[in-house]
């Protein structure tokens, strides 16, 4: 038996040969689709940039080389020199470790929140669920750049803080998925079965609502970290994000915005980075939607 | 017969009456609720994360006496639901503080500021309706041509593409290279302050004022920071109206329409976009709210003189009150006009009601 039949078997033998075969099914039908493939290889370039930027970078992201200020894009200088004569090339490469960072952690956090809070809601349902709700409607009606920009400006700015302003934002939008999701599920026989061995309502929740939310929670994270990203670039463009000379590519646009008239490579620049690491995120998760949740296909 | 109809259809307009009265004082209910939301949160930033707010006022070097009387003074010896309390009844007697940079109190300021910033985000919003609708409508008639293939990339950029990254790249293109419109500021030096403020519209103002020539140099500045936010709503309601109207497109009454041999151009504008425009309506307003906040980061790559620009200056300098306030003001406008298209929403559907 080929490792392809194995992974494809109708009645699989364990729970790790199902979600394998089940991975790989969902692996293959993103390969049909040539632009989430084009995503999947944006977020694996990015992934791979950030790991190996030591090795990538020509120059150093810090290095200040004052002969060659505002040098325009060249063979030595791929997309010129800042006004300290840093090798803006060099800072995109390192920047992408920055901007994993923050997509990295804002979905580490806010996932799991939203889940959390969505799930006991829909689980409980009653006074619990109104509760919970009602004050996830209530950050869900606000708008999220302004909350963000208030947050910074209460913790003080900077990369964590960025972080954190940015997760307590955004997981409104995952609770709301999550109560759907487990309200669809609350009244399964498999939940009646569980319940009726005595399992506790956190290891039903934990147990058996939590893993049948993930997959349309993955769509949703993926399709959010553009707007994440786009956030935080915004902070950093404020200066209340990362803070120099960390190469964010955000605060990197808003250091070029002096010299834009007649240096347009300083700020234009880290933009294309950002479009191109936004537009991958978008692809991947049109692309995971298609697979994972057909009622939406087309739109 | 009169006799069996009447008591009826008195009952059902009794009834849908009382719908319509309950759903008016839910719509209350939640608009309030979320306001004293917002208003929990401004609330929570301002007294309970930042420094110590007795310590802004009386320096760190004041002795426990007068840091006492102050924290007294300032009734923050008392418990935070009290405190909560006065915050709110200051709010709605229109009082938001003083803000340190500018002297002058809040709500001053922000009357001031506010006009600008809706100058600016209206005609955003009509960039976004005239051009994104009609885009829409076009791509879902004519699904994977050359335009629909247009739209939907236009679409992903408006979801990709840093705001204030495509002012400064319109800067350089069309004000540093091409000479085609104006620079930052809402006017040309020269202009400035010549028109006597009525409404704190420009545009408005400088044809009250008979002033043509300012008139245009107001649009040369408008236009570029305008179609900026117009093209991300542009890209938002285009691709919403797409989506809707291939929905519209694949209904029975649809075929049953072009096999009596209606013509097209009706079938797509009458049969198909009529049902679409209530939910339209929805999109357009979610779209025009965004670019309320869209504009915090527009305002800044233009040096705008908007509620955006006040807010982020004011963040710089720590500025809490000025920080909040606005915060709060945008909040407000923010949740307002989700929760009035939510409810026209409603009405208008007749599914819906």
């Amino acid at each position: 038996m080929s490792t392809r039949d194995w992974l494809l078997e109708d009645s699989p033998h364990s729970r790790w040969q199902a979600n394998v075969g089940r991975a790989y099914r969902v692996f293959t039908a993103l390969l049909r689709n040539p632009l989430s493939v084009l995503g999947g290889i944006i977020i694996l370039a990015l992934v791979l940039t950030a790991i190996f930027a030591p090795w990538l970078a020509p120059y150093s992201a810090i290095g200040q080389d004052l002969a060659n200020r505002l040098a325009p894009p060249s063979s030595t200088h791929l997309m010129g020199t800042d006004e300290l004569g840093r090798d803006i090339f060099s800072r995109v490469i390192w920047g992408s470790q920055i901007t994993l960072t923050i997509v990295g952690l804002v979905a580490l956090i806010s996932a799991p929140l939203g889940l959390l809070v969505g799930a006991v809601a829909g689980y409980f349902g009653g006074w619990t669920d109104r509760l919970l709700m009602g004050f996830t409607d209530i950050f869900l009606s606000m708008p999220k750049l302004i909350l963000a920009l208030a947050f910074v400006a209460a913790l003080g700015p900077g990369i964590n803080n960025a972080i954190i302003a940015i997760a307590i934002t955004s997981w409104p939008a995952y609770a709301r998925i999550a109560r759907a999701e487990t309200l669809t599920i609350r009244n399964s026989e498999f939940i009646a079965a569980v319940q009726l061995q005595g399992a506790s309502p956190l290891r039903v929740i934990v147990g058996h609502v939590l893993p049948l939310c993930t997959s349309s929670m993955i769509i949703r994270v993926t399709l959010d970290m553009a707007g994440v990203i786009l956030t935080a670039a915004g902070l950093g463009f404020l200066g209340l994000g990362a803070q120099p000379p960390l190469p964010e590519w955000g605060a990197m646009i808003s250091r070029g915005r002096t010299f834009i008239l007649d240096q347009w490579w300083v700020a234009t620049m880290p933009g294309f980075a950002i479009i191109i690491v936004s537009l991958g995120f978008c692809f991947l998760g049109d692309g995971l939607r298609d697979v994972l949740d057909p009622k939406n296909e087309g739109k | 017969m009169p006799t069996t109809e009447t008591p009826d259809s008195a009952f059902v307009t009794r009834r849908r009456w009382r719908r319509r009265l309950g759903a008016i004082a839910g719509f209350v209910v939640t608009v309030f609720l979320t306001f004293l939301g917002l208003l929990a949160i401004t609330f929570f930033i301002g007294r309970v994360i930042p420094i110590d707010p007795v310590l802004a006022v009386v320096g760190d070097r004041a002795s426990n006496e007068v840091y006492a009387a102050a924290r007294t003074a300032m009734g923050l010896d008392q418990p935070l639901v009290v405190q909560f309390f006065h915050y709110v009844v200051n709010v709605f007697s229109g009082d938001l503080g003083q803000s340190v940079s500018t002297g002058r109190s809040v709500v001053e300021d922000l009357s001031r500021f506010f006009p600008a910033t809706l100058e600016m985000a209206t005609i955003g919003i009509l960039i976004g309706v005239l051009l994104g609708v009609p885009l829409g409508v076009i791509a879902a008639s004519r699904q994977g041509s050359l335009i629909d293939q247009i739209i939907r990339v236009v679409g992903l950029l408006g979801y990709s593409m840093p705001a204030f990254w495509l002012g400064l790249v319109g800067l350089a293109l069309f004000y540093a290279k091409l000479r085609w419109v104006g620079g930052p500021g809402r006017l040309d030096i020269f202009y400035d302050g010549l028109v006597a403020p009525a409404t704190g519209l420009l545009l408005v103002d400088s044809l009250l004022a008979g002033e043509i020539d300012i008139f245009w140099n107001a649009i040369t500045h408008l236009v570029l920071p305008a179609s900026v936010l117009g093209f991300f709503s542009l890209a938002y309601i285009a691709r919403m109206t797409r989506s809707f109207m291939l929905d519209q497109l694949s209904q029975e009454f649809v075929t049953t329409a072009r096999v009596k041999g209606v013509p097209e151009r009706v079938v797509i504008w009458r049969h198909a976009f009529n049902p679409i425009r209530v939910p339209l309506i929805t999109v357009i307003g979610l779209s025009y709210a965004g670019l309320l906040e869209g504009s915090v980061m527009i305002e800044t790559v233009f040096s705008w003189p908007g509620i955006g620009n006040y807010l982020t200056t004011a963040l710089l300098n720590a500025d809490m009150n000025a920080v909040l306030g606005s915060t709060l003001v945008i909040g407000a406008v923010f949740i307002f006009i989700n929760k009035i298209s939510d409810v026209l929403y409603r009405v208008l559907d007749p599914r819906a009601r």
